[in-house]
This record gives structure tokens, sequence and C-alpha cells, in this order.
């Protein structure tokens, strides 16, 4: 079906060139075996090309308007959104999906569990476009708690950005600490070596309590250093107990950041333990303590995959565009790479050892033998996907959420919408649109094809 | 079809050789090899997981209670297989909507492959194999129709079905489907009937074999690896669309797309009829698929354009 395997497929044989009938066929009979395909091919795809070329020019309520209609496609907003948007997918989806698949039809060639990778990364073309939809519609999911891809994107972030323990613990009543601007608490006085301090805090609820943290211990004074304890001055079902003073019944706050700050400057910091104690030199003699406000950040929510903010700076790229073109590419990569693996296949052998034997290293045979092999089915693969990712729609109608279907619109999607607002006209147009987009490689197809046929 | 078993074979041939020449290659370019050869089975190692996981995801999601899903994400499983249950596979296959919905999937699918089988075979021995005026001409023709989109039919056609009174019936989609399968059958097939050799026809007509008879008995037995391409492929299509059927289907008896597209509008809280809807509209298309990855794979290669 695609433009130049169709010429591939036509491989020509000798018996071609003498098919002529072996029973002189009567023209009755041809007709009738041809009849309910031309019918149904008349009727339901040439036909509806006319009326809709024909319907484009009038009006929803059917009022001659001229190009009423194609001056209303590149000037309404959710429309102009629509052919942006596609613009974005013809560029993206294809040229992913094709450089994926040659990486992983290069790369497979010569591991020997390569059928079953290709197998798998092949899969997602047998399912529907609403059950991919679906999937994706779970891994985008925005809370990191539930969606799998800020799962590990916050897991990511939070182990080179520090994260947060202790996003809503503040200072209680009568506390030795008060606030220290930004978001964090300082002491009210400054501190001495030799003498413990207390830093109690309080607000941060049980099952968000991390894990290693112990139950709080009363710092020892140790001469010539700074001593404490940070830690929940509450247990839930006690109270306070004794107010700003650790029990064993209440929890240190582990990994907690102390800083030691002399005249608004940061002199020592450290972390407390499990227990919720911490040491501090002689340096932090005189300063006063600060939990900074790193603390008690929120904690990192993840992307909204799904959103239309900009996920590419000043092209236009929002993140749902974004997260759907690469659903689309778990989907079809495996496509071109069936496709791709059977052109290599065919690439000679001796000419990739050639380019070894002359010295060139791995990549330089890719670069400069491979690919440049490989170009008439690159080509046939980006041409074929450019004309599938033209018709997108299941997956933009799925993945994206109702509030931001506006900014996810592609023109399939604008089809469909029009067609149930019953705008026809609107409708008609952008099905000549996409008609006209497809008319060079029909062309391209049919001559293709002559040649062969014509032998 | 035959072009890929000549690609394959002279694929064969050519690896021998160039085992021949790495034979010969320096120890120290072997070292690096295996270097390389580990970070790149590390590499796809990686990736055939990355493409997975989605996949298990949704798996796992179908069997886990509504509580749990939205507690916690699918993966909670490693940790407390406990959540595991077929609850939600129970709940959803006594639900009418969704057993119906799969049934009338299955009397759109069905008859839209045969026919689509059926149609186009004679069409494709016609342009293959009979004499008529502008025989070459017409078969253009409908290769030119390869790339029509299906979005161009679908406000003729649903006017045209509301006129004949079809539209939103189940006949209504199976035409649909039919019609728009054909170009892609007819161009397959006719391609291959025309790489049969003449000499088994002859043979066939000097046996006294008419027209229909030739075509039964001769044409469609040895048609028979492009048709399987072609039932195959038809057979995902249609099984998979949600669009036409989105705008052909009677709404009172959808398929299955089109009936958990509707749940997608209140995604969030009915993961636990999504999920398992989903796994269970997946099921016959991934059989199909697994054990027919061959024509499949040569029904891909012949086209995709679709």
């Amino acid at each position: 079906m695609t433009s130049a395997t169709a010429g591939d497929a036509a491989q020509v044989s000798p018996a071609a060139q003498t098919r002529k009938s072996v029973t002189g066929t009567r023209k009755r009979m041809a007709v009738a075996f041809l009849l309910p395909a031309l019918v149904l091919l008349g009727a339901l795809v040439v036909y509806p090309i006319g009326y809709s070329l024909y319907r484009s020019f009038f009006d929803k309520s059917g009022d001659f308007t001229g190009f009423g209609n194609y001056v209303e496609l590149f000037t309404d907003d959710t429309i102009l959104t629509a052919i942006r948007n596609n613009a974005i997918w013809l560029v993206l989806a294809p040229t992913i999906s094709t450089a994926l698949g040659l990486i992983f039809a290069v790369l497979t060639e010569r591991i020997r569990w390569g059928t079953a990778f290709k197998l798998l990364v092949f899969m997602p073309m047998a399912i529907s476009m609403l059950a991919a939809g679906i999937i994706f519609r779970l891994v985008y999911e925005q809370d990191p708690d539930r969606g799998a891809l800020n799962a590990v994107w916050v897991g990511v972030h939070d182990t080179f950005a520090e994260s947060s323990a202790f996003p809503k613990a503040h200072p209680g009543q009568e506390s030795p600490l008060k606030p220290g601007g930004k978001g964090s608490f300082v002491t009210r006085t400054t501190v001495e070596a030799g003498v413990p301090v207390a830093l109690p805090l309080l607000g941060v609820p049980k099952e968000q309590m991390p894990q290693e943290a112990a139950p709080a211990k009363a710092a020892a004074a140790v001469p010539g250093k700074v001593t404490g304890t940070a830690w929940q001055d509450f247990t839930l079902g006690k109270g306070v107990g004794e107010r700003n003073a650790p029990d064993t019944s209440e929890s240190g706050y582990p990994g907690i950041t102390v800083e030691a700050v002399k005249g608004g400057k940061v002199v020592e910091s450290t972390r407390a333990a499990a227990n919720g104690t911490f040491t501090l030199s002689g340096k932090a003699d005189g300063a006063q303590l600060r939990f900074p406000a790193s603390n008690f950040r929120e904690p990192y929510n993840g992307v909204d995959w799904l959103g239309s903010e900009q996920a590419v700076p000043f092209l236009g790229v929002n993140f749902v565009t974004l997260s759907v073109i690469l659903s689309y590419v778990w989907m079809w990569a495996g496509f071109a790479m069936v496709l791709i693996a059977a052109g290599l296949a065919a690439v000679p052998r001796e000419l990739l050892e050639a380019a070894r034997v002359d010295g060139a290293n791995e990549w330089q045979v890719f670069r400069r033998v491979t690919v440049p092999l490989l170009a008439p089915v690159l080509a046939v693969v980006l041409v074929t996907l450019m004309i599938n990712v033209l018709k997108i729609f299941d997956l933009v109608f799925i993945i994206a959420p109702g509030d931001v279907r506006d900014d996810a619109n592609v023109l399939a999607l604008q089809l469909y919408n029009s067609f149930v607002d019953r705008d026809s006209g609107v409708a008609s147009a952008i099905a000549v649109l996409l008609f006209l987009l497809v008319i060079p490689v029909m062309a391209v197809n049919v001559r293709r094809l002559r040649k062969e046929v014509r032998r | 079809m035959s072009a890929d078993g000549r690609t394959s074979e002279a694929g064969g041939r050519t690896s021998e050789a160039g085992g021949v020449v790495k034979a010969k290659r320096s120890i120290a370019a072997r070292i690096t090899g295996a270097v390389s050869g580990g970070l790149l089975r590390v590499f796809l190692l990686v990736v055939g997981v990355l493409w997975l996981v989605p996949t298990i995801g949704l798996a796992l999601s179908s069997l886990r209670d509504p509580a749990d899903i939205s507690a916690s994400g699918w993966w909670k499983v490693f940790t407390v297989p406990s959540q595991l249950t077929l609850e939600n596979y129970s709940h959803l296959l006594q639900d009418e909507t969704i057993t119906n919905s799969l049934l009338s999937t299955a009397t759109i699918t069905i008859p839209a492959t045969l026919l689509v089988v059926v149609i186009g075979s004679l069409a494709g021995y016609a342009f293959a194999w009979m004499e008529f005026p502008g025989r070459d001409w017409w078969f253009l023709g409908v290769v030119g129709l390869l790339v029509v989109p299906v979005q161009v039919a679908l406000l003729p056609v649903s006017k045209l079905f509301g006129t004949i009174g079809i539209f939103e019936t189940t006949l209504g989609v199976i035409v649909f489907h039919v019609a728009f399968g054909l170009p892609f059958a007819i161009f397959l097939l006719r391609n291959f009937f025309a790489e049969i050799p003449r000499e088994l026809l002859e043979a066939a007509r000097l046996d006294g074999a008419g027209e229909l008879r030739l075509f039964l008995r001769v044409v469609m037995p040895l048609g028979g690896p492009a048709i399987a391409s072609l039932g195959i492929f038809q057979f995902l299509w249609v099984w998979n669309d949600m669009l036409v059927a989105l705008i052909f289907a009677d709404s009172k008896n959808p398929p299955i797309t089109v009936a958990l597209q509707q749940q997608v509008r209140h995604f969030g809280d009915n993961v636990s009829i999504l999920a398992p809807g989903a796994f269970i509209s997946m099921v016959i298309p991934l059989a199909v698929f697994f054990a027919f990855q061959r024509q499949f794979v040569s029904g891909v290669m012949a086209g995709a354009v679709k």
C-alpha cells in the first residue's frame, strides 16, 4: 500500500507480460467480478471526495459561502491550533519513530534474542489506539503515587535535588524557634557550646514521617561542641508530653538540616541523626541555629504531562501534544523497525565488511554505508508514517483530558468535532484539506505502479 | 510477499560470507567488540523493558481493586502481592454493556473481514487475469485510492447511509469497513494473483474449467498466503477501529472501543473498569498477532498507508 513498497510488491514476473486471459473472458464476466468492488469504492470512497469538495463551499446552514470555510480554517483559533499541532505531529512523530526504528533494526541484527526484542517492540501495532490511549493515560497520570512516569521523574528529581522530608513542620506554642524568613525557622536566642539545645517542631503526620525516624533522645552535653535535638514534640494520643523536651514516645527528625548562623552567615551545617540528635563544632558557639527552608519545601510533584504548558519553549509544543506523540512513537516505532530490518537484510554484507576492512569504525559504516543504502526504505517509512499521522485521531481523543483537548487539537479531531457540531461546511473543508495533502503520495503510488503494470 | 522470501534468502547467504571475514579479525577488535556487545545488550534490554512497562502497568492495574488503584500505583503489587484480584474482571464480565459490546465487535469484524477477502479476491482476479478495456487504468485508479483518508468519507457517507436507512446500524459499519479495506485488498491480491504461473491456469482451462471454477479451484487456493495476510490485517484493523464505529455504529449496540471510550470521559475513578476493559479488548488482537506474526508482518510490509 505504501508508495515504494507498492512498487516493490508489484514484482513483475515473466508471466505478467503474457497475462492475457486464458479463457478469452467475456466482458460480462469481468463486470460481474468487478461490480461489487467498484460499486462500494465508487459510492463510499470516490463519491465522498467529490461531495466533500462541493459541500465545502457551503456554510453550516447550506448557503453558498465560496471559500468562507477555508478562510475559517486559517482564522479560527481552535482550528489554527489543530493545523499547528498537525504540523508538529508531522515533523516529530515520523522522524522519532523512524530514527528509533533504524537504531533498533541495526542494533538487534547481531543479537541472538533480537527477534524477541523486535516482537516486543512491534506488539503495540496489534492493539487498538483506544487501548494504547488508556495505557498511556495511566502512564501520564499527574499524581506521582499513581502515574508511573511521574513516579520515576520525581524519584530522579529527588535524587539530584534535595527533597524535603518535613513539608508541614512548624514550631508550636512557646517554642524556642521563630520564623526566620522565606520559610526557615531560627532560634530566638544564641546557643552555647556544652549546653544541649532543644528544637521542637510539630505538624508532620505520622504516615509522612521518614521510616528511619527513631524515638527522640535528648542530646548529651559535649564540652566545646554545640549539641541538640530536632524532633516532633507531639505524639498522637499522648499530646505534647513535656513541652519542649523530647520524650521517648516522640519521634526524631532524621536528616533534618540544622545550620549555625552568625551575623546572617552560615558558619556550619549538619544533619540530625535518626533520633533527632545533632552535633556542631565549637564554631557554632554563640550562633543562632536555623532550620533552612529546604527542610519544609512542598514535595516536588512531577510534571503535568497532559497539561497545556509549553514543553519546548518558542516552538509552541505543549506537554499534552508531546505526550500523545510519544505514545504514538511507542505504537509505531516497531513498524518502522520491521520495515527497516527487512531492508537491512537485503543490504549486501560485503559492502559493510569492505568498509570495515578499509578501516571505517562502526559509526562510519553506519553513517556512510548503511544509512545511504537504506535511504529508499527510510523514505517509504517516513512517508507512510506521515500519511498515518496526518489522520491521527484516536490517541488524541483518548489521552488528552477534556479541558486541554483544544490545546491538543489536530485536524482529524477538529473534523470530528465539526461533524458532531453539525458544521458540515468546516468539516468538509478539513476533509478536502486532508485529501489535498495526500494527493502527492497518491500520485507517486500510481506513477510507480504504472511502469510495472503496463509492461 | 514473494519479495520478502527473496530478501531473507539473500540475507542468509551474505551473513555467512560476513562470518568468514569476522573470523580474521584481530584479538583487540574482538575484545572491544565484546565490551560494546555487552553495552549493546544492556541498552536493548533497558529499551525492551521500557517498551513493556506501559502494558504491564495496564495489566497490573486491571488486577487491583478500585480503592487500591486510587491509593497507590500499580507497582505496589510487587511489595503487596495480596492486592491482586480478579474481581474487576468478574464484575466486567457480568456487565452486559461490556459483553454485548464484545459480541458487537465480533459481529462487525468477522463479516467485514470475510467480505473484503471475497470481494477483493474477485476484483483482484479480474484485474490480474481477465481482459477488458482499460483494465490497467482501472487498477491504477484503485491504487490511487489506497491513501484516501477515511475522514473524507465520514460526512458524505453518513448522509448516504441516512438516505438508504443504514446509518447507525451494524450493517453500515461493516459496509464502510469493506469499502475502505478494498483498495488494499485489491492491490495486494491482484499483485499476488498476477504471479501465478500462466501454465497452471492454462492446464486447468484445458481440463474444461470455466472462469468461476478457475477462480475458486486454482487462484483462490494458490492465493492462500496473500489472503491470510489480508484477512489478518483487515481483522485487526476493524477490531481496533474506534472512529468509524463512533460515527456509524448503532449507539445502543456499540462495539467495545466505543463502549470503553464513553468511560474515558470520566477517567480517574473508573480505572477498575477501563483497565480490564482495555485488556479484554486487546486479548483477541494480541492472540491473532502472536499466532500469525508472519502473515501480519507481510501484510504490514505490503503496506500500511491506511
